[in-house]
């Protein structure tokens, strides 16, 4: 069994509620931090920990932390990102609905530690229900005395408010998610300067993941070293998968980063292989924006060594033959998927969901969605591929936010690994809307590729 | 009728705005709006966009701006119960095309259409995050999860039943 | 001198600039001049928050400053990343943002309906400059583009949505001029669109004229000049009146032909951006030179299509044709009108309604 640090008490009945929560070691972290530490001995141990953002940038959280400008009698604000929306990732989700005061407690720490006295958590608006879930655990911790004022008679002051959003992906974005909480449009900013410095009503702000948030508790009750053994390398602590697609058993996984890609497809602990009997033919491992691998470069890496679920790992071969991380959104497609399909849902998707402020997202996105559209239908040219890998490369990189970035990627990743199925789409018109491609030589073993030196 | 919110929802509104510093009351506009559109309608009409902007003390260009921008703001009315399917990737792999198929069928209507009695309108939507309970709808606050035929037959029973 | 500030040294494109900190990369290259400036569509230094939007500026920092020589990772907008000491910028110089800005100007266009031949703004289309110089000569793009209905936003001003690059020069306009903005940016994505939402009018403060100045293409045009005139038939001089309005500084640009003023606009440097902003009364109502005191010539750039042929050193052309008949005047061999059917000056096209036919001319002088 893997190690738990987030999901170890998930199974307690009632776990939801403030007394099963606290009879079951609840707010043991934050009177530890809130009583015999002070905010930079927090940070510090946060630092310890290699705690890397979990929201899908993977950025060291203490880093970002003490990077918060603390100019005198400005406020300082910590916002935590519930705004889900990537393709494939609902593990915040989960622990919104099942442990709010896992949640409630990992922001009152890291309040604590920024020095933040009204944090909001901005959840995605489609999360309808979530709310009433957290105000309800927000009022009892409020009740116990570890929200208001004076929190424990230490002197600190927290309140936790939280805001819906009412749809839209952008939102994750750190900017644009501020922008909304001001009651704007979801127009990401540009940077610098950064939240740290200018960011919500223009004080100093963190924002973080729900998970990032919710791993500082263990953090705190065992300490930065002691987590920082579970892992392996740069990629310390335990991660929430949330796997989907053709999955045996779909749903959120806790695990610690130390097996391996095909441990986690094929073993019964996590999503028990693909139904039916059918073949593995492609996965993105990270959220709908990091790059599809085909089934032989996701189960080992061009150099020929397992692949492992950590960010090192899976980063292995960068975009050439690797992909990321990113939220933990690990979805599979089997053998009877059409790859040309499911990246043209991914393109509309970006479409829907760019902003339109800065020009290559706004009509990129949409030209790439109209291509692969076109390719998918069966009324593709040889041309259209080529168009395509042009188009993201023109979007990447050179706009306001990553969503352009993210938008690209999974178009060139597609092309990258799957050519042939785009070209059989053109060459095989009326073959294209009957029936697809397969899993064709997708699972077969590559020749290990020497190293380049 | 001239838009208004009951007591009740004004207070609402006031408890909204106390979450956010002084003079920061165009944070409220977001939850102010959802707010709106379950009281009034299901949909956000120009006039109930420009009494938010009054309560909020706001132009009303900057609710207009704001509320086309979030896809779950109604800005035309719709049935009285919504079905937003989701279609991107996972829930397409997981066969939301299907479930699509058999709601235009089962309904007799297209994507974005409201049936003739003003009870359903159907929508797809981009990812809902509940990717492995696919294929998904949202059904007011609601999802409902692990959608088959048979499944949406039952939704849609019911809620017939309970506009009866 | 008291207190010299310092200087932060800067090389674009390998020429050597001092600025002020808190520069930014493009206006540093404003300081130089030239082709090293990168062209700007969203940009404006005249409107606060403006720019980072379209992408055209994008410049690549090869050397971040002396402190932190690392190259930035990716290409910067240059009209919103202020300089460092000791950067290195590469604009002209790096084949890497040309590439770039040829794709920012494939997706500017990607949507715009080219319709320079009847749009007013030609001549003067930072749009048109722009896909000139950095633009390729064939569109990609075998879409339906997306359009919209034209729409009178007031008494004064048009909007043509469908050529609108969203820059949100306007949106920043009539919120820093007017202190009632109507109009903003509604929709998402390339749904997004320049409205008013309820079809309001904008007439409603006296500053509201000055998006039109500001927009960089055809999208909000004067109506009290549009298709009045092509901008290179008229010729612009400098004028002023004594404004009463305090924050209008009374000094336009008339475009005028013979007595005639066809359209005031406000003062535009090099750069296409506004000297000063006048008032609507200037813009829309004083269209009588009297109103005004001429200055003279405004001088235009000669590589303007305003400049071509017309005021400065146009001689009319001599009649040779008589000096080398030795006096004699040309006799017209022929006469059209005897024997065409249809040019006859006696039908007043202009009355037909409808393209003319045939049967809208009497055949052979009346014999019908």
């Amino acid at each position: 069994m893997g190690r738990k640090l987030l999901l170890d008490k998930a199974h307690i009945e009632g776990i939801r509620y403030y007394d099963v929560y606290r009879k079951n070691g609840g707010y043991a972290a934050a009177e530890k931090a809130l009583k015999s530490m002070s905010p930079d001995q927090v940070t510090e141990e946060v630092k310890k920990s290699g705690l890397r953002g979990r929201g899908g940038a993977g950025f060291p959280t203490g880093l970002k932390w003490s990077f918060l400008a603390k100019p005198e009698g400005v406020p300082r604000y910590l916002v935590c990102n519930a705004d889900e929306s990537e393709p494939g990732t609902f593990k915040d989700r989960y622990l919104m609905e099942f442990i709010p005061h896992l949640l409630i407690e990992g922001l009152l720490i890291s309040s604590f530690a920024l020095g933040a006295n009204r944090t909001y958590i901005y959840i995605r608006g489609e999360y309808a229900w979530i709310p009433d879930i957290l105000e309800e655990a927000i009022a009892d911790a409020h009740k116990n005395g570890w929200l208001g004022k004076n929190i424990q008679g230490t002197g600190f002051d927290l309140d936790i408010y939280v805001q819906r959003g009412a749809g839209a992906y952008i939102c994750g974005e750190e900017t644009a998610l501020i922008e909304s909480l001001e009651g704007k449009r979801g127009n990401p900013r540009i940077k610098p300067p950064f939240p740290a410095v200018k960011g919500l009503w223009q004080s100093p702000t963190v924002v973080n993941n729900v998970e990032t948030l919710a791993a500082v508790v263990p953090i705190i009750n065992i300490g930065g070293d002691e987590y920082s053994k579970f892992g392996t390398g740069k990629s310390t602590g335990t991660k929430l998968i949330s796997a989907c697609g053709n999955l045996n058993k779909p749903g959120v996984y806790e695990i610690d980063m130390s097996i391996s890609v095909e441990e986690f497809i094929y073993s019964d602990e996590y999503c028990g292989g693909i139904p039916n009997g059918k073949r593995l033919k492609a996965c993105i491992p990270g959220g709908s924006s990091v790059p599809i691998l085909p089934a032989n470069l996701l189960l080992k890496t061009a150099k020929g060594e397992t692949r492992m679920m950590t960010y090192e790992s899976l980063n292995d071969g960068g975009f050439a033959t690797g992909t990321m991380m990113g939220s933990g959104g690990f979805i599979v497609l089997d053998e009877d998927q059409c790859v040309v399909r499911h990246t043209m849902s991914l393109a509309r998707f970006y479409h829907h969901e760019s902003c339109g402020q800065c020009s290559p997202c706004r009509e990129g996105t949409g030209w790439m969605k109209k291509v692969l559209l076109n390719i998918e239908n069966g009324k593709g040219k040889m041309s259209d591929i080529d168009l395509l890998w042009d188009i993201q490369r023109k979007i990447e990189g050179n706009t306001i936010c990553p969503l352009g970035d993210a938008a690209a990627w999974p178009v060139a990743a597609a092309i990258r690994h799957f050519r042939d199925e785009f070209e059989w789409h053109v060459t095989n018109p009326e073959e294209a809307v009957k029936r697809n491609f397969g899993l064709a030589h997708y699972a077969d073993p590559l020749p290990v590729v020497a190293a380049v030196v | 009728m001239a838009v208004q919110f009951s007591e009740e929802k004004l207070n609402k509104v006031k408890e909204i705005i106390a979450r956010y510093p002084e003079g920061k009351q165009k944070s409220a506009l977001i939850p102010v709006l959802h707010l709106a559109q379950e009281s009034f309608g299901g949909w956000l009409s120009s006039e109930t966009m420009d009494y938010v902007a009054s309560l909020l003390q706001i132009t009303p260009i900057e609710v207009y701006e704001v509320a086309t921008f979030y896809s779950m703001y109604n800005l035309k009315p719709v049935g009285k119960y919504l079905f937003e399917v989701c279609h991107t990737g996972p829930c397409m792999v997981s066969g939301s095309d299907n479930i699509i198929a058999y709601i235009k069928e089962k309904l007799g209507i297209d994507v974005g259409e409201t049936t003739p009695d003003g009870l359903f309108t159907l929508k797809t939507v981009e990812c809902l995050g509940a990717c492995g309970y696919a294929p998904m709808m949202q059904l007011g606050k609601f999802y409902k999860e692990h959608l088959t035929k048979e499944k949406v037959d039952q939704i849609i029973a019911e809620l017939r039943a309970q506009a009866n | 001198m008291a207190e010299e500030k310092k200087l932060f040294k800067v090389k674009i494109d390998n020429i050597p600039v001092e600025v002020e900190p808190g520069t930014t990369i493009l206006n540093a290259a404003r300081l130089i001049g030239g082709d090293v400036v990168p062209p700007a569509m969203c940009y404006y230094s005249k409107l606060q928050g403006s720019g980072g939007k379209c992408r055209t500026c994008l410049v690549k920092v090869s050397k971040g400053s002396d402190a932190d020589p690392r190259p930035m990772p990716k290409l910067v907008a240059s009209c919103r990343t202020t300089v460092m000491d000791g950067m290195e910028v590469a604009n002209i110089t790096s084949p890497e943002v040309l590439e770039a800005r040829k794709g920012v100007v494939e997706f500017l266009l990607l949507n715009h309906p080219l319709d320079c031949p009847v749009c007013d703004q030609a001549g003067e289309c930072d749009l048109q400059d722009l896909s000139y110089e950095h633009g390729v000569s064939a569109t990609r793009y075998e879409f339906k583009r997306r359009t919209f209905e034209k729409e009178d936003i007031g008494e004064h001003i048009k909007l043509h949505m469908t050529r609108c690059i969203l820059c949100y020069r306007c949106v920043f306009t009539a919120d820093q001029l007017t202190n009632n903005r109507q109009h903003g940016i509604l929709g998402r994505g390339d749904h997004s669109e320049i409205s008013t939402y309820i079809k309001a009018s904008l007439d409603q403060t006296n500053f509201i004229g000055n998006v039109i100045d500001v927009c960089p293409v055809g999208a909000l045009t004067d109506r009290t000049a549009r298709f009045k005139n092509r901008v290179w038939f008229l010729k612009p001089v400098d004028a002023h009146r004594e404004c009463h309005d305090p924050n209008c500084c009374g000094k336009t640009v008339l475009w005028m032909r013979g007595d005639e003023i066809f359209r005031v606009t406000a003062r535009k440097d090099k750069y296409g951006e506004v000297e000063a902003f006048i008032c609507d009364t200037c813009r829309f109502e004083k269209k009588d030179v009297k109103d005004w005191v001429v200055e003279g010539p405004r001088k235009v750039a000669r590589y303007s299509v305003i400049s071509q042929g017309h005021y400065v050193g146009v001689h009319k052309p001599h009649e040779t044709v008589a000096k080398v008949m030795d006096g004699r005047q040309p006799k017209l061999l022929m006469d059209i009108h005897s024997v065409s059917e249809v040019n006859q000056p006696a039908v007043d096209l202009s009355k037909i309604e409808g393209p003319a036919h045939s049967n809208d001319f009497p055949k052979n002088n009346g014999a019908q």
